[in-house]
């Protein structure tokens, strides 16, 4: 079978690998390079269970094919902290109860980090706007909402 | 409170692993070797089989074995817990669209799911029956021609002889009084008919399992809530004695009930069984949905009332379509029928359900158990009855609620709730006396559920040498919070630090017995057997402390996690090396909780359901918006109060969702909408605009620190709440599920006698 050669950088760390050309940027993350904290669900881009960052943009990964992310920086939930302690982000999520089962938890921490980079002030309304299409079916929500404020008060509070 | 104790909100126990990507799934589990399964679906709804062809398939690149129902010769090749009809593979017949024909295994997912494609199957078409009503036409075809017993008395109450074959899996009755005589007396008698969708509860992940045969034992790793009643399923399919059957539940990602009991699992095992390997079967959203759903219903309920708006008599007669296999379906129905009339006194009750097998995806549990059905009937009679007796349905539900200590349910637990009280928290939140403005609707409803399920956990305790704690228990984690409300009863009973305590849990090899996770019963019963293990456990640790100084046992006390007598202090990690001998051994306790004592009585407790509605109807396009949503969490004692604040929202998001969006659709012998871009689920921007989160402590459960369950109870009556607020807002009462603007639009213009085939706007 044919395959594709990719040169990504991965979490800050360059990842060359032979890919099928059918393989998906999930599959390449979670089987391949054992980062299984990019969870897949729906595989119809409306979950957003699967988003991870490439060049910081957010994609869905469970329909971005692993061959297009040539050359591009793939950041997903297990790059987002530097250090052991937990990104602002994800201190946020836990200390807000905006977990439950976490299964969309990776998606909607990788999600937050692309909106609070474009715009490090949301209102409610532009939090709930930019993540219609992340689902979450445990909490409801709302703490997911003050996690996400909560986070961009945090990373505003370091600059 | 000490922090971190019972009572106190600490962060979830499993919260760093959940946002770094830390936390393992079973999906995320791999095991050297294994090989991937890939079902080939029926597409047909119901006919025979006369041959698989499997020679083309079994030649292309990778392929193991492809499996079939010819295959499980020697093995018994069904499953489910309360009636055995459910074919592993379908055997001679299909009898659903999407039911699993065969399983393809090969070295990759890509190469299994492309080798399904050259499996031929050759049907032979049966008359299709979709709906109840086809089912039970005279002429309609048999489901299923022979009885099926799966032996197990703890699921009795979900057994009922039906007599003749007939296409009723399960008929349930419920009767005290004398009904017609009731109505009879009746000042105003109120007679309504609902139709309650099919539902889909969508866990993020899919329905997955890993099995492998190793030295005689089966070990399987899977999504299940319930590892022990897939054990149990497990060791029925190969013969093997329980001891060889290890079910492995580590962090599901979302359950709310869909994966109670077994699902994919046989499948995962009959591979391993087959090819000698290990074989994951992870199936995707779509074949998820084509596994299990929740029970669509018709309700009819008559009810009485007496001049002053007293019930003097109510019946119910429900009808579930149940699917292809019967799966929890009796039980679920037997809970509708003890759910659907409410906590109300009621001198003469009649209520009939019937769960039918049709040519459908099988039905089984969704958070509810029948009580989101049931409510929606049983809760909008009463407020049309309000309407009709000219009684402000708050105070007419005040007249007929019980009071604590009251039984509802002849021979069943008085209720251990204020249900008065909890209501005129929601009436009062919701400013219901106020008058609402033109195009909003306040609605209310209440439920309580016999919850809990059977009385029947164990849990162990183990405290090591250097200090820690192990807790062990069957339960499993799926997002409740159960790691951290346990770690919490644990360390309060012990007088240890939380981080000191570790919560294993469902491993049914090592991790002692659990029923059932569900019902909202682990805080209740798995927090109890937790609390009694840890009492077992100090009671050692202080007969230890005696023996060890000399003293009398009435002398040493323990506190604050120090075992002390008349000359001397212990930690516990001094006292197991002082007993041991050096930094090693370890003290165990374990906790029994079994129907006895205060759990004699039936439930172990009431559920309580006590939710309200504000919403706003847009009367041009009827799309209806909810403004204010007002939860009441009648839990006893709240163990971690965020915990609880985050199951009721999450509970009412869910019903919210049944309310307004959810409902899977049959045209025909398929499946229209198997995905979740057609089967809309709430997201962000439906979010309540405002949500008022009342958690009730009044310790009057059963549970540790008088804590009942919770996590249902806020789902249960919310579409009859949304349901009464549509109706007070347009003036029409809604009889179906969901409350979609083309639905809401449609009621009002027909209400209106405009005509609905058009939407042209009117120039006037």
């Amino acid at each position: 079978m044919s395959t594709v050669t990719i040169d990504t950088f991965v979490n800050g760390q360059r990842v060359t690998r032979q890919v099928a050309p059918r393989m998906t940027l999930a599959e390449f993350l979670r089987d391949d390079l054992g980062l299984t904290g990019t969870k897949v669900s729906c595989e119809m881009q409306v979950c957003g269970a699967c988003t991870v960052l490439i060049d910081d943009m957010p994609v869905s990964a469970c329909t971005y094919l692993a061959a297009d992310a040539d050359s591009r920086r793939i950041t997903t939930v297990e790059g987002l902290a530097h250090s052991d302690e937990l990104h602002p982000i994800q201190a946020a999520f836990v200390e807000n109860f905006a977990i439950q089962c976490g299964f969309c938890t990776p998606g909607f921490v990788m999600m937050t980090a692309a909106l609070l980079r474009e715009n490090p002030a949301p209102t409610a309304e532009e939090v709930a706007e930019y993540m219609d299409g992340n689902i979450c079916r445990c909490t409801g929500y709302k703490p997911i909402l003050s996690a996400v404020l909560d986070a961009a008060e945090r990373l505003r509070g370091t600059e | 409170m000490i922090p971190q104790r019972a009572g106190s909100s600490v962060y979830r126990v499993d919260g760093k692993d959940k946002v770094t990507g830390a936390a393992r799934y079973a999906i995320d589990i791999k095991v050297p070797g294994m090989l991937h399964g890939h079902v080939v679906r029926s597409t047909r709804a119901h006919a025979k089989i006369v041959s698989i062809d499997v020679e083309e398939a079994l030649s292309r690149p990778g392929v193991a074995a492809v499996v079939t129902g010819n295959d499980l010769t020697g093995l018994f090749p069904r499953f489910g817990h309360i009636i055995a009809d459910h074919p592993i593979l379908a055997l001679d017949r299909v009898r659903y669209y999407g039911e699993p024909v065969a399983l393809v295994v090969a070295r990759t997912p890509y190469e299994a799911a492309d080798a399904a494609d050259d499996v031929r199957v050759h049907y032979e078409d049966l008359p299709v029956v979709i709906t109840p009503e086809e089912a039970l036409a005279d002429g309609a075809p048999l489901l299923h021609e022979t009885s099926y017993d799966s032996g197990d008395r703890s699921f009795a109450e979900a057994r009922s002889e039906v007599g003749a074959r007939t296409n009723v899996a399960h008929m349930a009755v419920l009767e005290w009084g004398d009904v017609e005589a009731g109505l009879r007396e009746a000042a105003v008698v109120v007679e309504s008919t609902v139709q309650f969708p099919m539902h889909y509860a969508y866990a993020m992940e899919p329905y997955n399992a890993i099995a492998s045969f190793d030295n005689g034992m089966l070990e399987v790793i899977s999504t299940a809530q319930h590892p022990f009643q897939v054990r149990d399923d497990l060791a029925r399919i190969f013969s093997l004695p329980l001891n060889s059957v290890r079910v492995r539940s580590p962090l599901i990602g979302g359950g709310y009930g869909s994966k109670s009991y077994t699902k994919v699992e046989p499948l995962a095992a009959v591979a391993a069984w087959a090819t000698g390997r290990p074989v994951r079967v992870a199936l995707d959203v779509e074949g998820s949905i084509h596994t299990t759903r929740a029970d669509s219903a018709t309700i009819h309920v008559r009810s009485g009332f007496d001049a002053d708006g007293r019930i003097l008599a109510r019946e119910f007669d429900i009808l579930f379509n149940t699917g292809a296999y019967a799966d929890n379906g009796p039980l679920v129905l037997t809970k509708c029928v003890h759910r659907c009339f409410g906590p109300y006194r009621i001198p003469n009750l009649r209520v009939r359900g019937r769960a039918v097998y049709t040519n459908t995806v099988p039905s089984s549990s969704y958070r509810g158990f029948g009580a989101p059905q049931g409510s929606f009937a049983g809760e909008t009679n009463l407020d049309r009855a309000a309407d009709i007796l000219g009684i402000d349905p708050a105070q007419l539900r005040r007249i007929n609620l019980v009071r604590p200590g009251e039984k509802h349910i002849p021979k069943r637990r008085g209720m251990d709730a204020d249900l008065v009280a909890d209501l005129d928290i929601v009436t009062s939140k919701l400013g219901w006396r106020n008058k609402p403005t033109a195009g909003r609707g306040i609605g209310f409803a209440c439920s309580a559920s016999d919850a809990g399920a059977f009385p029947l956990s164990t849990a162990t305790v183990r405290i090591l040498a250097d200090g820690s704690v192990l807790v062990l228990t069957g339960s499993t984690e799926m997002g409740q919070g159960s790691k951290t409300a346990l770690a919490q009863i644990a360390a309060t009973e012990l007088g240890v630090p939380l981080e000191k305590v570790q919560v294993v849990q469902s491993d049914t090899a090592t991790t002692p017995y659990e029923r059932t996770t569900g019902a909202s019963r682990t805080t209740t019963l798995t927090g109890l057997a937790v609390q009694r293990a840890c009492c077992d456990a100090l009671s050692k640790m202080e007969e230890i402390a005696a023996d060890v100084s000399g003293c009398r046992i009435e002398e040493v006390k323990t506190a604050e996690g120090v075992v002390a007598g008349p000359d001397f202090e212990y930690r516990f990690d001094q006292l197991v090396a002082e007993w041991f001998g050096g930094r090693q051994g370890e003290i165990v306790g374990h906790g029994v909780v079994r129907r006895a004592g205060d759990l004699e009585e039936l439930p172990p407790f009431w559920e309580i359901g006590m939710v309200g509605v504000e919403v706003a109807v847009d009367e041009e396009t009827g799309l209806v918006n909810v403004e204010h949503l007002v939860t009441v969490g009648d839990v006893g004692y709240a163990i971690n109060p965020s915990l609880v604040e985050g199951q009721d929202l999450g509970a009412a998001t869910q019903g919210l969702g049944g309310a307004l969006f959810e409902q899977l659709i049959y045209d025909g012998p398929q499946l229209v909408n198997p995905n979740v871009v057609d089967y809309r689920v709430p997201r962000m921007k439906d979010m309540p605009r405002r949500i008022s989160s009342v958690i009730v402590e009044r310790q009057d459960g059963v549970g540790p620190y008088g804590a009942k369950g919770g996590g249902e109870g806020s789902l249960n009556p919310i579409a009859a709440a949304v349901a009464a607020a549509v109706a007070r807002a347009t003036g029409v009462w809604p009889d179906r599920l969901p409350l979609t603007a083309e639905t809401v639009w449609g009621l009002i213009r027909a209400d209106r006698q405009l005509p609905s085939d058009t939407n042209e706007v009117d120039d006037a």
